[in-house]
C-alpha cells in the first residue's frame, strides 16, 4: 500500500526527476507492443505494454493521475527486458525512464518492517560484499553436501516453499567449495598474448557458477588473451539499479571502474548478459556526477561480452570445436541481445560446432521470463512466460539450451524440470559448451 | 463517470473482468498515435463478440454514452481518441480469422485480429491480401477497415475499401446487419460495405469482415534509385506511370528522412544523396525483370545518380521494414512529430513537392517528406516541440497552406490516415459545405443520438487547426 502522502511526494519526484523529453520521444506509434512479453501474455493490456507504461509515466509527471497502486502494479509486472528498445524508430531508452521510475518509488514509500530489513540485507549487506556472497554461496553449498538437502527433499520440508521456489531448489548448481572461490589468480598467461583483456568476474558468477567463470577464462586464453583480475572489482549493481536502489548501484559502479582503470586493458570481458547491460550503462548512471561520467565512459567502451570477444578474435576459426552429434539450440539473453546488441555473435560461434545441429528455436529472442529477482517475485507470471519458451524448446528438439546469462540459466533448468525433461535436456552456459567442444583445449 | 446502475448492466453483459474503470486502466486508451490529442475515457470495455456489442449499444443509446471502437490504437488523425469520454471498445477477444474459403477466394474475420497475422495466414496458403499499412504489424484489420487504410501497395493493388467484400456490424440502437457478402456482383440497395469502410466508427461498430483475396505474385523484385534533386525523383514517378508501368510499390524519401531511418535501422541507407525512390514489382518474373529494367532506365534518365537492385528478399524486406518506420524514426528528431497526409493526383506529384518545399521555407521549419509517391500520397512531416507555441503556430499555418495547395492541385487532405479530430476543421475544403451536410445527413439518420464516435469527421466549428488548440 502506498499512502496518500507517499503518492503526493512520488508525483513530486517524478515531475522533477523524469526526464520529460525521453518521455515526449515516445511518439506513440505502438512498434512496441508485439516486442513486449507482458502485453501479449496479459492478453494485449495497454498497462502492461511498454506504450501504456510511458503514457502512465506521463501522466503522473503531468499531475494527471495519481501513482496509485494499478500505476505501480504496471511498472512492477515490467520484466526490464528491453525488447521494446531496438524496435522503438525513435529511439525512446525505455530501460532508463524505468529504472527512474521504480527507484522514485521505491525510495520514496515506507517499506513495513521485514520487507525493509530483507531489502537491506541482501542490497547492501550481500551483494555489494564478495566474501559474504562466497559465504552465503558456502551455505548453500553445505546444505547440499552435509545430507541436508536429501534430508529436507525427503522429509517433504520442501513442500511449505512455494511451488517454484521447490523447483528452483532442485536446479541450483552443485555449490563449488569456499576454498575453490577463494582461489582466484589475478593474472594468467596466454602463449602468445594478441590482446589484454580484464575479466569482470561478477558476484554470482563467482560463487555458484563458479566453473563458467574458469571456462570463460580458458576460452580467453585460447583465443589469445592474457586475462587480468581484479581482486577490489565488486557486484555490477545491475540487481540495485533494476529494484530502485540506485544509490547503491553507483557506488559500486565506482569501486568497479577504479579497478578496472588500473588494469589499463584493451577489453574488459563478462559472460553474463544482465550484468553487461548493467556496466555498458555506467556512463548513464552516472551522467550527473562531474568527476567519474567520463571515466564511466571509457569503462563501458571496453566492455564486451565472452562471445563478441570470440567471434571478433576469431577463436571459431583457430580452434577446432567438435561435439558429438545433437541438436543445440540457443535462447538469447535479452540484456545481451537488446542493449548490448549481441545476438550473432554466440550463434556463429555455435554454429562453428562440428558435428551437431544447431537449430533456432522460435521466439528465441523473447524474454524467458528470469529478469533478474522477478520469477521470485513475480512468480506467476514468469512461469506462464516460462511454460510458453518451453513449448518452443520442445519443438525445437533440442538436446541442449544454451544461455548467456546466470538468470536465464536457472530458468531455462527450472523449465526443463517443470516439463519434466531432465535427462534428455540440458541447459548450459554457452562458455561452458564451447570449451566442451574445444578439441586442443589441454594444449 | 458511468453511472452506477449502467455500470452494472454492463458489467452483466461482458463480466467485471472486461470491464476497466480505473484510472490506470482508462488511462492507457486515452490517446492513439496522433500528437497532442489525449483525452480520458469513463471505462474501458471488451466485449466478447457481436451479442455483446449490441447489448453494449443497447445500453449506451439508451443513456446518451458515447462509444469509441479502438483497435491498436496506432491512427494519426486522432480517430480513437475518445475526446468525449464514454466507452472505449477493445476487440481484444475478437481476434480470429473465422475462415480462408479458398473457392471464393476470401477471408473471413473478426475485427481484432492483427493485420500482419491474417496476412500471414493467407499467404500460407499461396493467396494474398494487399493493403499494407506501415504499422500492420500492430494494427488491426477492424482499425483499418474503418480508417480506410492504405500502404505501400496502394498504387498497384488499391487499398482496404478495394478489399472489403462484407460486413456485419452493429448500428447505434444495438440492431445487427449485414451488408454485402462473396459475391463478385451485388447490387442489392445501397452499398453499406463501401459505406461503413472509413467511416471511423461513426456510423456502426464492424464485428465481422469478410475480405477478397488474390493469387499471391509468384515473383517480386525490389530497387532503389539515388537522387541528388527532389524534383527529379518525383518527376521519375510521373514517368514511370505515364510510360504504362505500374509498379507494386513507389516510395519516396527525402534526405532528412533517410538519415532519420538509417539511424534507427542501420542497414546502409544512402545518406548522401537528396532523396530515394524504393520501387517495387511483382508478378510472373519475366514480366517483373522487364518492368524493373525498364523502370531503372527511366530512373537513369530522368537523373538518378544510381539505380541498385536489392540483392536478396532479406535486403529487400529489410527496405521495406525501414521504410515503414520512417514516421516514427523522424520522431526521434525532436519531441513532437507533426504529420500530414495530403494527397494529389500522381501526376502532380512533382509540383506538390516543390510546394512543400517553398512552404517550409516560408515558416522556417524543417518539413521532412516522405510518402506513398506512386499514388499521389506525400507524409510530408514536421519535427516540432509542443511546448514552443510560436513554432506550433508556423506549424498550423504551414500545413493549413499545404492543405490549401493540395485541393489546387486536384487532391485531397487525407489521402489514407482519416479525418478523425485532427482534420476536421479542414473537412470543408474538400467538400463544402453541401458536401458536408450531406454527410452529417447521414450521420444523423444512422445515429441520431450521437454516440458513435462523436466529434469526429465533423468539426464542431469552423475554427481551422489541426496542432494549436486554442
Amino acid at each position: 500500500m502506498t499512502t496518500l502522502k507517499e503518492q503526493t511526494i512520488i508525483q513530486e519526484e517524478f515531475k522533477n526527476r523524469m526526464n520529460e523529453d525521453e518521455l515526449l520521444n515516445c511518439m506513440r506509434c505502438g512498434f512496441c507492443l508485439p516486442s513486449c512479453p507482458t502485453y501479449v501474455e496479459s492478453g494485449f493490456k495497454e498497462t502492461h505494454s511498454p506504450r501504456g507504461r510511458i503514457a502512465l509515466m506521463k501522466a503522473v509527471a503531468d499531475g494527471l493521475i495519481e501513482p496509485d497502486e494499478d500505476v505501480e502494479r504496471s511498472l512492477d509486472l515490467c520484466l526490464g527486458c528491453r525488447a521494446c528498445e531496438p524496435v522503438c524508430p525513435s529511439g525512446v531508452k525505455y530501460g532508463h525512464l524505468l529504472e527512474e521510475a521504480r527507484d522514485i518509488i521505491i525510495q520514496n514509500k515506507k517499506h513495513s518492517l521485514p520487507v525493509k530489513a530483507v531489502r537491506s540485507l541482501v542490497f547492501n549487506g550481500l551483494f555489494p560484499h564478495q566474501n559474504r556472497m562466497r559465504a552465503a554461496a558456502g551455505l548453500l553449498g553445505f546444505y547440499q553436501r552435509s545430507g541436508l538437502q536429501s534430508a529436507a527433499r525427503k522429509t517433504g520440508m520442501l513442500n511449505w516453499l512455494p511451488k517454484n521456489l521447490t523447483a528452483m531448489e532442485k536446479v541450483l548448481p552443485q555449490v563449488p567449495k569456499l576454498k575453490e572461490m577463494k582461489n582466484r589468480p589475478s593474472y594468467l598467461s596466454a602463449d602468445k598474448p594478441i590482446k589484454k583483456a580484464a575479466f569482470f568476474t561478477g558476484c554470482l558468477m563467482d560463487t555458484m557458477f563458479l566453473e563458467t567463470n574458469n571456462a570463460t577464462i580458458k576460452l580467453l586464453q585460447l583465443a589469445g588473451c592474457e586475462i587480468h583480475i581484479s581482486q577490489n572489482q565488486a557486484c555490477c549493481g545491475a540487481l540495485h539499479g533494476h529494484s530502485g536502489e540506485k544509490q547503491t548501484a553507483k557506488s559500486l559502479a565506482k569501486r568497479n571502474i577504479e579497478a578496472f582503470e588500473k588494469l589499463d586493458a584493451d577489453y574488459i570481458i563478462t559472460n553474463a548478459g544482465g550484468c553487461g547491460a548493467f556496466l555498458i550503462d555506467y556512463g548513464h548512471l552516472l551522467k550527473d556526477d562531474r568527476e567519474w561520467h567520463e571515466r564511466a565512459v571509457n569503462f563501458s567502451q571496453k566492455l564486451k561480452d565472452i562471445s563478441e570477444i570470440l567471434y571478433e578474435l576469431e577463436f571459431h576459426k583457430k580452434v577446432n570445436l567438435e561435439l558429438p552429434g545433437q541438436i543445440i539450440t540457443y535462447q538469447d539473453s535479452c540484456h545481451l541481445r537488446n542493449v548490448m546488441k549481441t545476438s550473432t555473435a554466440p550463434r556463429t560461434l555455435l554454429n562453428s560446432i562440428k558435428g551437431i545441429e544447431f537449430r533456432e528455436m522460435k521466439d528465441a529472442d523473447r524474454c524467458c521470463g528470469s529478469a533478474g529477482i522477478y520469477n521470485i517475485v513475480e512468480s506467476e507470471m514468469s512461469m506462464q512466460i516460462l511454460d510458453h519458451k518451453m513449448i518452443q524448446a520442445k519443438s525445437a528438439d533440442a538436446a541442449v539450451i544454451v544461455t548467456s546469462n546466470p538468470g536465464c540459466l536457472l530458468q531455462m533448468k527450472l523449465g526443463i524440470e517443470r516439463e519434466g525433461l531432465s535427462g534428455n535436456v540440458k541447459a548450459v552456459h554457452i562458455a561452458d559448451i564451447l570449451l566442451e567442444a574445444a578439441v586442443d583445449k589441454k594444449k | 463517470m458511468v453511472d452506477v446502475q449502467i455500470k452494472e448492466k454492463l458489467i452483466a453483459v461482458v463480466g467485471a473482468e472486461n470491464y476497466d474503470d480505473s484510472k490506470a486502466g482508462r488511462l492507457v486508451y486515452s490517446y492513439d498515435a496522433t500528437p497532442n490529442f489525449q483525452s480520458m475515457p469513463d471505462a474501458v470495455i471488451s466485449p466478447r463478440n457481436t451479442q455483446e456489442v449490441s447489448s453494449i449499444l443497447n445500453i449506451c443509446s439508451s443513456s446518451g454514452i458515447p462509444i469509441v471502437p479502438r483497435g491498436s490504437g496506432t491512427n494519426l488523425c486522432a480517430g480513437t481518441c475518445p475526446t468525449e469520454g464514454g466507452i472505449v471498445l477493445l476487440f481484444k477477444h475478437m481476434n480470429k480469422v473465422i475462415e480462408i474459403d479458398e473457392e471464393n477466394l476470401t477471408v473471413t474475420v473478426q475485427p481484432g485480429v492483427i493485420t500482419l497475422d491474417m496476412i500471414n495466414e493467407v499467404e500460407a496458403r499461396g493467396l494474398f491480401y494487399p493493403p499494407d499499412p506501415s504499422s500492420m504489424k500492430i494494427s488491426t484489420i477492424g482499425g483499418n477497415i474503418n480508417e480506410n487504410s492504405g500502404g505501400l501497395r496502394g498504387l498497384k493493388y488499391g487499398v482496404t475499401r478495394d478489399y472489403v467484400m462484407g460486413l456485419e456490424a452493429v448500428l447505434a440502437g444495438g440492431d445487427i446487419i449485414r451488408t454485402g457478402g462473396k459475391l463478385a456482383k451485388d447490387v442489392a440497395g445501397y452499398d453499406f460495405t463501401r459505406l461503413l469502410v472509413g467511416s471511423e466508427g461513426t456510423l456502426g461498430i464492424i464485428t465481422e469482415a469478410t475480405l477478397k483475396l488474390i493469387p499471391l505474385p509468384e515473383s517480386k523484385k525490389t530497387m532503389l534509385a539515388l537522387y541528388q534533386d527532389l524534383e527529379q525523383a518525383a518527376k521519375s514517378v510521373s514517368k514511370i506511370i505515364s510510360d504504362k508501368i505500374i509498379p507494386a510499390t513507389l516510395e519516396f524519401l527525402d534526405q532528412p528522412t533517410l538519415k532519420a531511418v538509417e539511424d534507427f535501422a542501420q542497414i546502409g541507407l544512402p545518406t548522401d544523396v537528396q532523396a530515394v525512390l524504393l520501387i517495387e514489382q511483382d508478378g510472373p518474373i519475366e514480366v517483373v525483370e522487364k518492368d524493373m529494367q525498364k523502370m531503372a532506365e527511366i530512373c537513369k534518365k530522368q537523373g538518378a545518380v544510381s539505380v541498385q537492385l536489392a540483392n536478396s528478399e532479406m535486403e529487400a524486406e529489410a527496405l521495406r521494414t525501414a521504410r515503414r518506420a520512417a514516421l516514427s524514426a523522424l520522431a526521434r528528431l525532436k519531441p513532437t512529430t507533426i504529420l500530414e497526409d495530403a494527397t494529389v493526383p500522381r501526376s502532380e506529384i512533382a509540383n506538390m513537392v516543390k510546394a512543400i518545399s517553398e512552404i517550409s521555407k516560408k515558416y522556417g521549419l524543417s518539413i521532412c517528406t516522405f510518402g506513398h509517391a506512386g499514388d499521389g500520397n506525400l507524409h510530408p512531416t514536421c519535427p516540432a516541440d509542443a511546448r514552443d507555441k510560436d513554432e506550433m503556430e508556423r506549424v498550423e499555418n504551414a500545413f493549413e497552406e499545404i492543405f490549401i495547395k493540395a485541393i489546387e492541385l486536384g487532391g485531397t487532405i487525407t489521402g489514407e490516415h482519416g479525418v478523425g479530430v485532427m482534420k476536421a476543421p479542414y473537412l470543408e475544403l474538400k467538400l463544402g459545405q453541401a458536401g458536408i451536410d450531406a454527410m452529417k445527413a447521414v450521420k444523423t439518420a444512422l445515429d441520431p443520438n450521437n454516440i458513435l464516435n462523436p466529434g469526429k469527421i465533423f468539426a464542431k466549428d469552423d475554427r481551422k487547426r489541426v496542432v494549436v488548440a486554442q
